[in-house]
């Protein structure tokens, strides 16, 4: 009897013990800790959506998550910066240059090898060595003195191109584009093929996109890191000078200081809440329409979809690049609420597994589960600092405190976080693989 | 003509013996991936992290040998304590067959599946590693360094250009002809190896002729603990032993592996050094040997490099991406032990 109530009530119950658990944080370690969570389970949820489109709709397994909401974040950083005019009157038209020739050396790559390719792909290989290595040293005899110009403008500060200088919300949708770009690209070569194959180009793709992201300082900075994103949501200082807050804060019975930062974070979170609202709707929607049934189909059984006429590479596509976009926007939305692009901070497989996670938990195939798994993970992942610390504390309380175990265990807390983690996944895929929320079949009513 | 040879001293010390070295290693490295293929049908991508295990032990036998004043100079103890390092791989990698894979095998669940679960132990491993040794970086290195350094080179030539070979490269080169030659004997020559390579081509044809499979997975994760260790064990010797640098092994690896055809032992071979020439020739500055080779008193402005040296893992993604679109089978035609 109790076992149908929490069936028949899963999502609900699980929801509010969620809900219960940011209530205790908020109580317990203060409301903007618990905001600051929230903020970041509301991203984590839309990755984990993302992923869960290409994992539990298709089957497909990305192993780039982070360097696809990376590209997200170079986005929030190329739309909102205001640009640096000075470096771009040293460098930007070599760099217009040098792009351009990439483009063109592109298109000319696949004219010729539909010209040539198709007749002779001897032929083709070779025009396209040639093309490609001619348009490479053209591009770099326009790129690399631009790109030094380019650095040299006031390093400490600028030294990179800047943006365009908008609004910061119209990047979340350029990210989708970038990632939904790259992406493109890699499931143009590698779906179709064995599935691994794209594990391991998603893998790549995003150590490149890294290592891109780290090096060419002339658009990104580097590791010199981009700070001070212009942000969606009023500033702490303006709201702690406004006459109407002020007021609003003595009402609640806050000190201004507390209340703004705290304002700013509820606004952060409404505006997140609104992204996820509308992706959920959407992806329902999908989820229930034909197109939905049919991309699960293909799931479940490829050669049949195949032999009821299903084009099984082509829908892979596009669910890996819709995927990769709402990852993309997910990573959009990290740079802006951090109101900083850090490349150095995207670690790519630790936090592409922490996404994983968050699915498989969750439950891969539902977007309520992988929602919640977003929630769950990310909040474990925050929490399980301050438990693992408090636990080696309690568990090591006999020895001395220099005790050299005692420290050991003390430093290698952080090691931890992830050990557990990758346990906590084997564990799951052993005993429970539909997840906390497990997908819904039409059969089981 | 003396510009010429030293040009091509310039060449041999900065991209044949490094690449040779390098490629030894991604050889060894691919060899275990694509032993996995060829038997178990999954991309393991928890090898890398049992690469770092497998020379952590092999790093806390050198301690241990190095305390008692065993050594085996002008070789580096490491090799002596590689036994040690050998078995600690290979029971960790029975023991995680047993408890981890087998419920999966015996469900026979689909390559993807065990793919996350080779995610999910790779977390593991690798916290167990950084928790035991600790993240930073062990230089176990001792013997002799240098078997000839470019002084010597360039005082018995009269050369400009000196050629040095490390103790560790000759280490290297040397034990993987060893350890390859050993594999391809053991797997076209003796009866269990033969098995193996049947149970490979056509399980079900094997499982009919009376192949004990449980005897096949076993032995595969044997010798793939054992060829992970060696090559953790020279790559920490060649450079130096941190568990973070194993992680980023795992792309040149996996490339090599497919780059040659996954599942055919003689292409990870190949793969290995095609991977390691590709990416040391392509971030090589040529500013030397062009100097050298072009005429008197030419120098170039720039470094002659095609790719900045960041660029190196991008090196063995394009080429994996070049393999998958011309030849998604590798260039040995891959799944074959």
């Amino acid at each position: 009897m109790n076992q149908t109530f929490f069936n028949q009530y899963r999502t609900p119950i699980l929801y509010s013990v969620m809900a219960l658990l940011l209530v205790i944080v908020g109580v317990g370690q203060g409301w903007s800790v618990a905001f600051t969570i929230l903020n970041l389970c509301l991203i984590s949820a839309i990755m984990s959506l993302g992923v869960n489109m290409q994992w539990g709709y298709a089957g497909l397994f990305n192993v780039g998550v982070m360097g696809f909401a990376a590209l997200g974040g170079l986005a929030a950083v190329l739309v909102s910066m205001p640009p640096v005019e000075e470096a771009r009157a040293a460098g930007g038209q070599g760099i217009l240059v040098g792009l351009l020739i990439l483009i063109a050396t592109i298109f000319v790559s696949i004219l010729a090898w539909k010209q040539f390719g198709a007749k002779s792909k001897k032929t083709g290989y070779w025009m396209l060595f040639v093309i490609i290595a001619v348009g490479y040293a053209l591009m770099r005899l326009f790129f690399l003195p631009s790109v030094e110009a380019i650095e040299a403008v006031n390093p400490s500060v600028t030294g990179y191109l800047g943006g365009l200088g908008l609004p910061i919300i119209l990047s979340w949708p350029v990210g989708m584009v970038f990632a939904a770009g790259a992406a493109y690209v890699i499931g143009k070569v590698a779906l179709g093929l064995r599935s691994d194959y794209l594990a391991i180009a998603t893998l790549g793709i995003s150590e490149i996109v890294l290592y891109f992201i780290k090096n060419e300082e002339w658009l990104t900075r580097g590791v010199k890191n981009v700070n001070g994103l212009p942000r969606p949501v009023p500033y702490e200082v303006d709201l702690q000078q406004a006459t109407w807050f002020q007021q609003f804060a003595a009402d609640w019975g806050m000190e201004v200081a507390e209340a703004s930062s705290l304002f700013v974070k509820v606004c952060y979170a409404g505006l997140f809440i609104v992204v996820i609202a509308i992706l959920m709707y959407l992806s329902e929607t999908a989820l229930k329409s034909p197109w939905g049934r049919m991309m699960r189909a293909i799931r479940d059984n490829e050669v049949a979809a195949a032999a009821m006429g299903k084009d099984v590479v082509k829908r892979h596509l596009t669910i890996f690049v819709i995927g990769s976009a709402v990852i993309g926007l997910a990573g959009a939305m990290l740079t802006t609420l951090d109101g900083q692009f850090t490349p150095v901070g995207y670690q790519p497989l630790r936090f592409t597994f922490l996404i994983w996670v968050m699915v498989i938990i969750g439950g891969s195939g539902n977007n309520w589960g992988a929602v919640l798994g977003g929630f769950f993970i990310w909040f474990f992942w925050i929490e399980a600092e301050p438990i693992g610390l408090w636990l080696v504390d309690t568990l090591t309380s006999f020895m001395e405190p220099t005790h050299w175990l005692r420290l050991h265990l003390m430093d290698s807390a952080a090691h931890m976080r992830l050990m557990t983690v990758g346990i906590v996944l084997l564990i799951a895929l052993r005993y429970a693989p539909e997840g906390l929320i497990p997908e819904r079949t039409a059969r089981k009513h | 003509m003396t510009d010429f040879i030293n040009a091509l001293i310039v060449l041999a010390n900065f991209i044949l013996v490094p690449a040779l070295t390098y490629g030894s290693q991604l050889a060894l490295g691919a060899l275990g991936v694509t032993l996995v293929y060829g038997v178990l049908r999954f991309s393991n991508f928890a090898h890398g992290e049992m690469m770092a295990f497998g020379t952590m032990i092999t790093i806390f036998g050198t301690w241990g040998l190095q305390a008692l004043g065993v050594s085996i100079a002008p070789l580096p103890t490491a090799l002596l304590a590689l036994p040690l390092g050998i078995a600690g791989a290979v029971a960790l990698s029975l023991i995680l067959d047993k408890t981890v894979y087998k419920y999966h095998r015996q469900r026979k669940a689909s390559p993807v599946i065990f793919l996350i679960v080779s995610i999910g132990l790779m977390f593991f491993i690798g916290g167990l590693v950084r928790f035991i040794i600790g993240p930073g970086d062990q230089i176990f290195f001792d013997g002799t360094r240098f078997i000839f350094s470019a002084r010597d080179f360039k005082r018995a030539t009269g050369l400009d250009e000196g050629l040095a070979l490390k103790m560790t490269q000759a280490v290297t080169i040397i034990t993987a002809i060893i350890v390859v030659a050993a594999m391809f004997w053991f797997l076209n020559k003796t009866r269990t190896g033969k098995s193996m390579r049947a149970f490979s081509d056509n399980e079900n044809l094997a499982l009919l002729s009376g192949i004990n499979p449980d005897r096949v997975v076993m032995i595969t994760w044997i010798l793939v603990g054992a060829l992970a260790t060696i090559a953790g064990t020279l790559y920490g010797l060649d450079k130096s032993f941190k568990p973070f640098s194993f992680m980023q092994l795992l792309l040149p690896i996996f490339a090599a592996a497919i780059v040659g055809g996954v599942g055919n032992p003689l292409g990870a071979i190949a793969g290995g050094y095609v991977i390691a020439f590709s990416e040391i020739a392509v971030t090589f500055a040529y500013k030397k040997v062009v100097t050298y080779l072009g005429p008197d008193s030419f120098q170039p402005d720039s470094l002659v490099q095609l790719l900045g040296t960041d660029y190196k893992i991008a090196v063995s993604f394009i080429i994996l991406v070049i393999v998958l679109i011309v030849r998604p089978t590798g260039i040995f035609s891959g799944k074959t032990l």
